[in-house]
């Protein structure tokens, strides 16, 4: 059929299924924003600045497993959402988002709201796109969609100028896409496979380090059969939290810089290293040429790049998480995990050493105390956001995880001001899920005109602000490491979050018993709308154990040893 | 990176579209890879280019430069030359003042010649492997060139 590329853009966008769109119109987009306007297949979240609706996006998209959609205009527009970008592509989330542009006859000539944007996003996207004929317009959207979704999922920014938005050309969906340059490798050499489960039977200390991509390839449930039926334990990155059940006997823990005295000393002590869909990040390893230093590495990504980047791996595997898992599956008989059991001892030692706990030693509030409690009153039923910063290392140490895609944070990037939108675009998922944003009095204020969004959507999210009054993690490091000058990290001076949240039309508490705290939760879920509870705890709290910046996993700073209380 | 840093010359084939050049220099400069010199021209009758990259690092750097290639949508194939047949051409310009007997038998001996006379400058041609090309370079310098022009090295396996 012939139809303007406007109409094919909204054709694409239900022909691939999406029923959620987060943006927000300026002038180059505004062809599809008509088309939006008269069709009634997807909603459209109308998010109040860019980078909330790529956030937005991103959320949804791990939250339900979908590619998430965001539609941008050119210009201010466009680079209001390369922070979102750029976190979608270091946490591997399939996006595909999309931007007006000027014309096709102004782009070069410095017109109004224009800006190289494929350009600025080649960097920090999987693929781009600038679109020059609406006639490559169908074809250019299924690959969008297909890249995006696909091998390493990621982020890709697609660029429409203003005229081929109005083109009329044909529109065919139905295509088969030619890739002939991109083949992503989903299945795991099955000799390797097998190399690597020998390894698994003949090693004394074997232990698997578990990384997002298990839950980018919904292998979650494969990886719990598989660390259940060989008895390895597991260590989880933050990426991976929910993996396992937080109450799994064979789960140690999180490890790397704010990870559990007894998951560092385990990857530390372990002599065969298992990753699955894990990239030995910087903050998980701590100074590399210690990080499990008489391990052998199994490693399984499906990125090649991934491999033997930073740690080399004795077996290489590359493939999709839940398909080499499932191989792996097969051939468990391989292994006797009775062997395991003075190496599970070992680790149960390290635990009882030095639990991750915290003391309840002051009179204000300890954050810790607010993450476990919010998982005692709601658990399971509710998925998790996070900002950046001490609070989302609180969340991700204490909340206990029950599945995969509870636990939505950003980890690569580290986006002050993710989690408030993340937290609508997971609502807008699961809506039958409370949403709680775990959040900062810093973070807080960096997306925080999305209470107008979550108010016009009913989009209840409870945001719970440690409120700490600091820029708490820098803060810590400036205690630590900078001999306590607090150089601009002092928040003192701050808003009124009740007013706030109420002068958009939410509600707000302000608590600082445990009390006032339960109160405050139990009313914000009871009554369904978009929440703040700033929640006044003790200032000077530091997340603990850590390893220092370029440190050993085994030189930890750990918590000082108290009678509890 | 202190382990023994290495040339070597990549080939890449890639999808002959729009931006494509900049993907690949782009993916050099953002992870602070080197790039010693980079030729590219299309492949006759087909859709694709070919680029030669000369490069150096260490082992693993090599090999996430070729593994980093790899994963850019528009690329092909990526070449990590052991065993090559490698050659560069330079361009020098003289003065006609200077020795051209002299000049043009030391073009000779790299498989070279003078390709245009002036007035006022004679111009050579040269294609060699570019280690020769250094050597050449370096022999001809007290005939006082102008100007030097390297193209690059470009590289087929053997």
């Amino acid at each position: 059929m012939q139809i303007s590329g406007a109409q094919m853009v909204i054709e694409a966008l239900i022909a691939e299924g999406v029923d959620t769109v987060f943006g927000y119109p300026g002038g180059a987009i505004m062809n599809v924003y008509d088309e939006i306007y008269k069709q009634d297949k997807f909603q459209h979240i109308l998010t109040r600045h860019e980078q909330a609706a790529v956030h937005a996006a991103e959320g949804y998209s791990k939250a339900s497993g979908k590619v998430g959609v965001s539609m941008i205009t050119s210009g201010p527009g466009f680079t209001n959402a390369v922070t979102g970008l750029a976190d979608a592509y270091m946490d591997s989330i399939p996006l595909v988002v999309i931007s007006g542009q000027v014309p096709m006859s102004l782009i070069g000539t410095d017109a109004f709201q224009e800006i190289d944007a494929v350009g600025i996003s080649r960097s920090c996207t999987k693929h781009n796109y600038l679109v020059t004929d609406a006639k490559d317009l169908p074809r250019i959207l299924k690959e969008a969609f297909y890249i995006a979704r696909t091998g390493r999922p990621g982020p890709v920014h697609v660029d429409i100028p203003k005229d081929v938005t109005a083109q009329i050309a044909e529109f065919n969906y139905d295509v088969a896409l030619d890739l002939e340059t991109y083949k992503p490798h989903v299945k795991g050499n099955p000799r390797q496979i097998k190399k690597a489960m020998e390894a698994i039977a003949h090693a004394k200390r074997p232990l698997f380090y578990l990384g997002g991509g298990i839950i980018n390839s919904n292998a979650a449930y494969e990886v719990r059969e598989l660390v259940h039926t060989t008895g390895i334990p597991a260590v989880e990155t933050f990426m991976a939290r929910g993996t396992l059940s937080y109450d799994d006997d064979l789960l140690i823990g999180m490890l790397g810089m704010h990870g559990s005295y007894a998951a560092n000393m385990a990857m530390s002590e372990t002599d065969l290293v298992i990753a699955l869909g894990a990239r030995f990040d910087d903050r998980v390893t701590g100074k590399l040429s210690e990080f499990a230093k008489n391990a052998a590495v199994i490693h399984v990504d499906i990125d090649p790049a991934s491999i033997s980047k930073l740690v080399n791996a004795n077996y290489p595997i590359v493939g999709d998480v839940k398909n080499v898992v499932t191989e792996m599956l097969k051939l468990t008989s391989l292994v006797d995990s009775s062997k395991y059991e003075p190496w599970r001892e070992t680790i149960e030692n390290f635990a009882e050493l030095h639990p991750l706990t915290f003391h309840e030693d002051t009179e204000n509030l300890k954050p810790q105390w607010v993450v476990k409690r919010v998982g005692e009153l709601l658990g399971d039923d509710a998925n998790i956001s996070t900002d950046v910063g001490q609070h989302q290392m609180w969340a991700a140490q204490f909340y206990p995880f029950t599945r995969p895609r509870q636990f939505i944070s950003s980890g690569g990037l580290g986006t002050m001001g993710f989690g408030f939108p993340a937290a609508m675009g997971v609502k807008a998922a699961v809506p039958e899920k409370t949403s709680i944003n775990f959040t900062g009095d810093g973070s807080i204020l960096m997306n925080c005109q999305e209470l107008m969004t979550a108010v016009e959507k009913k989009l209840p999210i409870i945001n719970i602000i440690l409120n700490n009054n600091f820029l708490g993690m820098v803060r810590q490091w400036q205690t630590l490491f900078y001999d306590k000058r607090h150089s601009e990290t002092d928040l003192s001076v701050q808003p009124d979050f009740v007013k706030l949240a109420e002068a958009f039309g939410g509600i707000g508490y302000r608590v600082s018993t445990k009390e006032e705290f339960d109160a405050a939760l139990k009313e914000a879920v009871e009554r369904n709308i978009v929440a703040f509870i700033d929640v006044k705890v003790e200032r000077f709290e530091n997340v603990m154990p850590m390893v220092p910046s370029g440190g050993s996993l085994f030189n930890m700073m750990l918590l000082e040893k108290k009678e509890s209380k | 990176m202190t382990d023994n840093t290495e040339r070597r010359v990549v080939s890449v084939i890639v999808v002959n579209e729009a931006s494509v050049l900049s993907r690949i220099t782009d993916l050099f400069s953002g992870r602070g890879y080197n790039i010693t010199s980079l030729t590219v021209a299309p492949i006759p009758d087909s859709k694709y280019s070919r680029l030669t990259i000369v490069t150096s690092g260490s082992v693993r750097v090599i090999e996430q430069i070729t593994k980093q290639l790899h994963k850019l949508i528009p690329v092909l194939r990526v070449y990590e030359h052991a065993d090559l047949v490698e050659k560069e051409m330079a361009l020098v310009k003289f003065p006609i003042t200077e020795n051209i007997s002299d000049i043009s038998a030391i073009c000779n001996a790299y498989n070279g010649k003078i390709v245009n006379v002036g007035n006022d400058v004679i111009i050579t041609m040269i294609a060699d492997e570019p280690k020769r090309v250094d050597h050449y370079l370096q022999a001809i310098k007290k005939y006082n060139p102008k100007e030097i022009v390297r193209s690059g090295a470009v590289a087929l396996e053997r």
